[in-house]
């Protein structure tokens, strides 16, 4: 405990870690909570605790081999980074990627965003008390895991993304489970997500919590979801990267309010966003090949940038025409996004720190490496 | 028996996971795989818990929070390694700052495979801690502390760390 004087009444500050072992973080996030009784003064992060060095075994291990090593980059996202990755090296190997391949990617990535929304939406629920929620979102979310272990062979780690196209293709049966999936799921949610919309008690531990107005947003490089609640459209499925071009190209999610609840909305809207997309991607998919033969080793250097479910993620990659990359690394959206973090928490009630640190849907593992 | 090992409490520790197998071991929690109907209860802190469950490899940071949280919690008390990467350092092994696998620090009882474990080997694995538990709590073993039972590998103390306990407020 110290002293400070910051008036003539001397006003007693405590500082408390939050982390890195707590029920409410599944993962080592360690925060100093310097408070004022219970108003929080001011937070500072203590990060590290996650990191293993990944982006140097990157440069120790094979390119092709480098696919599973970024997909333990997060378990959570895992195929959107090993996208990420290939869609890199195929950009500096100038590979044409097969456009049926591209709608896989779709397919995979947008199931892996709905299953880490709900995950979200789950560990918040559990955040502000409702456990009761936590438990329905998440059984909802098992259908998604189910049919992911269903078409990709695996539940979290799908390793079906590869340099120059996909490893498995879906058969007509299997898209149709898909879409039979899609459909119960959002009929589940349809009887869940009011309670999480509406309800009372939920909404006063939301409305008006953990405010970021827009230009602050803008002025701490928010992204994704956080950024969308305070009314920026930024989206980088817009680009048009694999195949969001083909399928209409995208429409960002926004709300203005800027608070918990509305963080939280984008993630309920793109729930339903996401359902769409798969829904497009099976109805347009082509015929043709899954994936096309890669030859040679990766030289140059590129940036690549998508957006994962908790925003943008961006890869470097510098390859000198060896089997190793000669650098690798990644800027994930929870990096992004602690600055914008740090900046809801001061003046915020000790109570509503938990629900205000899962609002940005942290994912230190990314965060870290 | 005993009856701590029909209702262990369980408390988890994410050392330096991917969050895969934390959100396999968050699953069992959840109506699918339910571990509450075995009587096995998640809790929150190490001092109400029986069982530690560690995912991710240890690095030099983690070490010092790990061993903290295992000193916390009281004996008879059993440890599961969940994944590759607590089990050997997986993937990780190799990173400039890992240390490899969690019984690089504490002893462990139970490693449970894949990356990341299925819940179902994860059920599993718990269910056989218990039951080293259960056999701990009969012969009066498992009372050591870990400076006793493992030669700590260098624990350097940062200075970031010095300051603040490390577990839950
Ligand atoms: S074993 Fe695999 S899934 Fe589990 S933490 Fe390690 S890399 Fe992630």
């Amino acid at each position: 405990m110290q002293t400070t004087a910051t008036s003539a009444f001397p006003t007693r500050n405590t500082v408390i870690p939050f982390g890195p072992q707590h029920p409410v973080l599944p993962e080592p996030l360690q925060l100093r909570l310097v408070l004022e009784d219970e108003r929080v003064v001011e937070a500072l992060p203590a990060i590290g605790y996650c990191h293993r060095g990944l982006e140097k075994i990157a440069e120790k291990k094979d390119f092709i081999q480098n696919v599973y090593l970024v997909e333990r980059i997060c378990g959570i996202c895992s195929f959107m980074h090993s996208l990420t990755y290939c869609q890199g090296i195929e950009e500096l190997m100038k590979v044409d990627v097969p456009s049926r391949a591209k709608h896989l990617r779709v397919v995979w990535a947008e199931l892996h965003r709905m299953h880490s929304h709900l995950l979200f939406l789950g560990l918040v629920s559990d955040a502000f008390g409702f456990e009761n929620l936590f438990m329905q979102l998440w059984r909802v979310r098992e259908h998604i895991l189910e049919i992911m272990e269903k078409t990709a062979g695996a539940r979290i780690m799908l390793s079906v993304c590869s340099i120059g196209g996909v490893r498995r293709d879906l058969d007509d049966g299997q898209m149709a489970e898909v879409l039979r999936v899609l459909d119960r799921v959002e009929h589940e949610l349809e009887e869940i997500l009011p309670t999480l919309m509406n309800d009372y008690s939920v909404r006063q531990r939301l409305c008006g919590v953990g405010l970021l107005s827009p230009d602050k947003a803008h002025d701490l490089g928010a992204v994704g979801p956080t950024a969308r609640a305070s009314g920026i459209p930024m989206d980088h499925r817009q680009t048009g990267y694999a195949a969001y071009g083909d399928l209409g190209g995208v429409t960002p999610v926004t709300e203005t309010a800027g608070d918990c609840y509305a963080r939280i909305m984008i993630r309920v809207r793109e729930l339903h966003q996401s359902a769409e997309f798969v829904r497009k991607a099976i109805q347009k998919i082509p015929a043709g090949p899954i994936a096309v033969p890669v030859k040679g080793n990766p030289d140059g250097e590129v940036l690549v940038r998508m957006e994962q479910p908790r925003g943008e993620l961006i890869f470097y990659i510098k390859g000198n025409g060896t089997r190793n990359l000669e650098r690798f690394r990644a800027r994930t959206p929870t990096f992004a996004n602690l600055p914008a973090l740090l900046h809801m928490l001061p003046g915020c009630q000790l109570a509503d720190v938990p629900v205000i640190i899962l609002s940005i849907d942290p994912c230190i593992s990314c965060t870290e490496r | 028996m005993s009856a701590i090992a029909k209702s262990p409490w369980v408390v988890h520790f994410n050392c330096s996971s991917c969050n895969g197998c934390d959100i396999e071991f968050l699953a069992c929690l959840t109506p699918f795989y339910d571990v509450e109907r075995l009587g096995i209860l998640h809790v929150g802190n190490p001092k109400h818990a029986d069982v530690l469950v560690v995912t991710g490899s240890v690095n030099h940071r983690t070490a010092r929070v790990l061993k903290n949280v295992y000193d916390m919690i009281p004996s008879p008390k059993v440890v599961v390694a969940m994944g590759v990467c607590s089990s050997s350092g997986g993937i990780f092994a190799e990173g400039y700052n890992v240390l490899g696998g969690i019984d690089k620090v504490i002893p462990v009882d139970v490693f449970v495979p894949g990356c990341p474990a299925r819940p179902e080997a994860m059920l599993d694995g718990i269910l056989k801690a218990a039951a080293i538990l259960d056999r701990k709590a009969r012969e009066g073993t498992g009372v050591a502390t870990v400076s006793a039972a493992k030669p700590v590998i260098n624990l350097v103390p940062l200075a970031a760390d010095a300051a603040p306990a490390p577990a839950a407020p």
